[in-house]
């Protein structure tokens, strides 16, 4: 993640901000304006994209602290504060949605971190180059199914008459199984399972990468001491993964709230909502679902919510982050 | 030269041990992955009989291509197919310039904006004003129900521009730039006749990534779009899929309706199959750009 700790500006490009600086605001700005404008013109359509399609909306979270109503415009409407706020805090769907959330994203993040680690470094082992290219290419193969397709085969698969699943389960025990999706408890194994399925291919390739730069001496030298494999996977290859391993966790953490939205939003159904309601798809229901009275300024309430929870999460990992290895994001 | 040092050391009994395990591990999981995907192939060319019976794994039973011949008499099939392809061409183009035109400047060191825009590009990636604000203005702007609510909203991605950045700053010696300035090209000659020859490679990744992404997505229509015409793939796909909804008027023959309602398991299998083809038959021979994107956007570039 280079790209996000390279901020700092470059030796030259503090020596030449050290010349302008010297010079009053209006004539730095015209001289930075004249040596550069033709790089201001190459980037205007982007930041105005930036602007219109990322700053604007930001500017709409105002009416979380309003009370939203056609008629009156974004501007007309009444301000309420945190009466949406509060409203959300007391509703029964409050610890039903946080709690979801919590444990779905965690569960995930446990696992998903985990499971592609532990790939990697079994992988690692392995010698065999063309094996490992070919069943390199088959698990990362699934990352590229999009999310309707994924989740249309996880309901064919675990289909309890004519999916995989029944038919293996009717033959071992000679019974078909309940069916999955009625079983609102299974939802949660379902998400995270299915994503593991999809996705534990893929997010290994960083870590197989980066094992690919071990030193050999170190494994030599290890194995000189009387270290067994497992061992010299322990301490020698797992270290050097460590700080991809944090990289990769902050970002993840940051985004601990809002847990793969769309997918639960199809694998939701009304058996399971009392498991899969999260904060996301709760936004979308009082808000944009509603056909009748969609409810603007409490969904965004909401959503601000989930927002502001995400960034204070990411801030905080970052700074843990910072304390307990070198590495961080910024 | 790792073989070599490999064969210098002797193996003991436990790495053996530990070599094998790790192949039958691997195995497994390979074949987890693989499983789902075949028997999926499998009921897609299965005639439907058996599908409802339950009698097929992993080869085709009755092996039939009438599944196919019915899916593509879908109307709705044709219609998300072209304008997936429209989506995901035009698409990608608008983002490959876009995210071009904003890679290059703030790659230029001694660009004066460059902490500025990058701040301001940086912090949309931690923080935005949420799908209610997304929606409100997509509405405000009468973008809604036009081509234009699917093409702009993902017109650039923050983090392929960094990505991209990051490979232009690394792959372009900083002596190219400063011989051409000195010789009096100007910053746009520069990135006409030096920076886009020498991308090509990222070019080429990125625009994968943003292509899969337009040919996959399905969420931004679903929340902008409701005219059927301008549905892409995925939104019909979902319709049949998962809401289990075939729509009678999207056949021309009302006799292809009560087959369809007949088959509408095999069909799924069969639209799974019409549907992520064409991704699966490319992917081999772009696999290397794809794992290139993640080293470049997470290794040292």
């Amino acid at each position: 993640m280079q790209w996000l700790k390279n901020n700092s500006p470059s030796p030259e490009a503090e020596g030449a901000r050290g010349q302008i600086q010297k010079r009053p605001a209006a004539e730095r700005l015209r001289f930075a304006l004249r040596r550069d404008w033709q790089l201001y013109v190459l980037i205007l359509l982007p930041a105005l994209y930036i602007l219109i399609f990322c700053y604007l909306p930001m500017g709409g979270i105002q009416l979380a602290f309003r009370n939203y109503r056609a008629a009156d415009g974004i501007f007309g409407s009444k301000w309420v504060w945190f009466d949406n706020f509060i409203r959300f805090f007391k509703s029964y769907q409050f610890t039903r949605v946080l709690k979801n959330t919590l444990i779905l994203s965690l569960y995930s993040f446990a696992v998903g971190m985990t499971i592609p680690i532990a790939f990697a470094l079994i992988f690692h082992c392995i010698e065999l180059p063309r094996f490992k290219k070919i069943t390199q290419s088959i698990v990362t193969l699934p990352h590229f199914i999009s999310v309707v397709v994924l989740v249309s085969m996880v309901m064919q698969f675990l289909n309890s008459r004519v999916g995989l699943y029944g038919i293996l389960y009717e033959s071992v025990t000679g019974t078909y199984p309940s069916d999955l999706f009625g079983k609102p408890a299974a939802f949660r194994h379902i998400y995270v399972w299915s994503g593991v399925w999809q996705n534990f291919g893929w997010s290994a390739i960083i870590y197989i990468a980066t094992l690919s730069g071990v030193d050999y001496e170190l494994h030599e030298a290890a194995q000189l001491d009387g270290a067994s494999r497992f061992q010299r996977v322990l301490h020698v290859d797992f270290p050097h993964i460590a700080p991809t391993v944090v990289t990769l966790g902050i970002m993840r953490v940051g985004h601990l709230l809002s847990v793969g939205f769309e997918k639960v939003l199809l694998l939701q159904n009304s058996l399971n909502r009392e498991y899969s309601e999260v904060i996301s798809t709760y936004v979308y229901q009082v808000g944009l679902a509603a056909q009748m009275k969609p409810d603007y300024s409490y969904a965004m309430a909401v959503g601000l919510f989930n927002s502001v929870i995400n960034l204070i999460l990411i801030t905080l990992a970052n700074r843990m982050a910072r304390r307990l290895s070198d590495t961080s994001l910024w | 030269m790792k073989k070599n040092h490999g064969a210098m050391i002797r193996k003991s009994w436990d790495d053996r041990i530990f070599n094998t395990a790790s192949i039958v591990i691997v195995c497994l999981l390979t074949l987890v992955v693989l499983l789902p995907m075949l028997n999926v192939v499998a009921c897609a060319f299965s005639s439907p009989k058996n599908v409802g019976g339950g009698r097929v794994l992993l080869w085709p039973v009755d092996f039939t291509l009438e599944n196919f011949k019915l899916a593509l008499k879908y109307r709705d099939v044709w219609i998300g197919y072209r304008n997936t392809i429209f989506y995901t061409t035009v698409g990608t183009f608008i983002n490959v310039i876009m995210t071009l035109l904003c890679a290059y400047p703030l790659s230029v060191k001694t660009f004066s904006g460059r902490h500025f825009f990058n701040r301001m590009f940086l912090f949309t990636m931690l923080f935005g004003g949420g799908m209610i604000a997304n929606y409100l203005l997509i509405s405000s702007l009468k973008l809604l129900n036009t081509v234009w609510a699917v093409l702009l909203p993902g017109a650039m991605s923050v983090y392929n521009v960094m990505v991209t950045r990051t490979n232009i700053e690394s792959s372009i010696p900083a002596e190219l730039e400063d011989s051409a300035r000195v010789d009096g090209c100007s910053y746009f000659q520069y990135f006409w006749k030096f920076v886009l020859p020498l991308s090509k490679p990222i070019i080429a990744v990125i625009a994968m990534y943003y292509a899969v992404g337009h040919w996959n997505s399905y969420f931004t229509p679903f929340l902008y779009l409701n005219k059927r015409n301008l549905y892409p793939l995925q939104l019909f796909l979902r319709e049949i899929l998962i809401n289990t909804q075939i729509d009678s008027s999207g056949f021309t023959d009302p006799e292809l309706v009560q087959a369809a309602q007949n088959m509408a398991d095999t069909l799924k299998y069969t639209l799974i199959v019409v549907s992520t083809l064409p991704l699966m038959c490319i992917y081999p021979f772009v696999q290397k750009y794809f794992v290139k994107g993640v080293m470049i956007g997470a290794v040292k570039g």
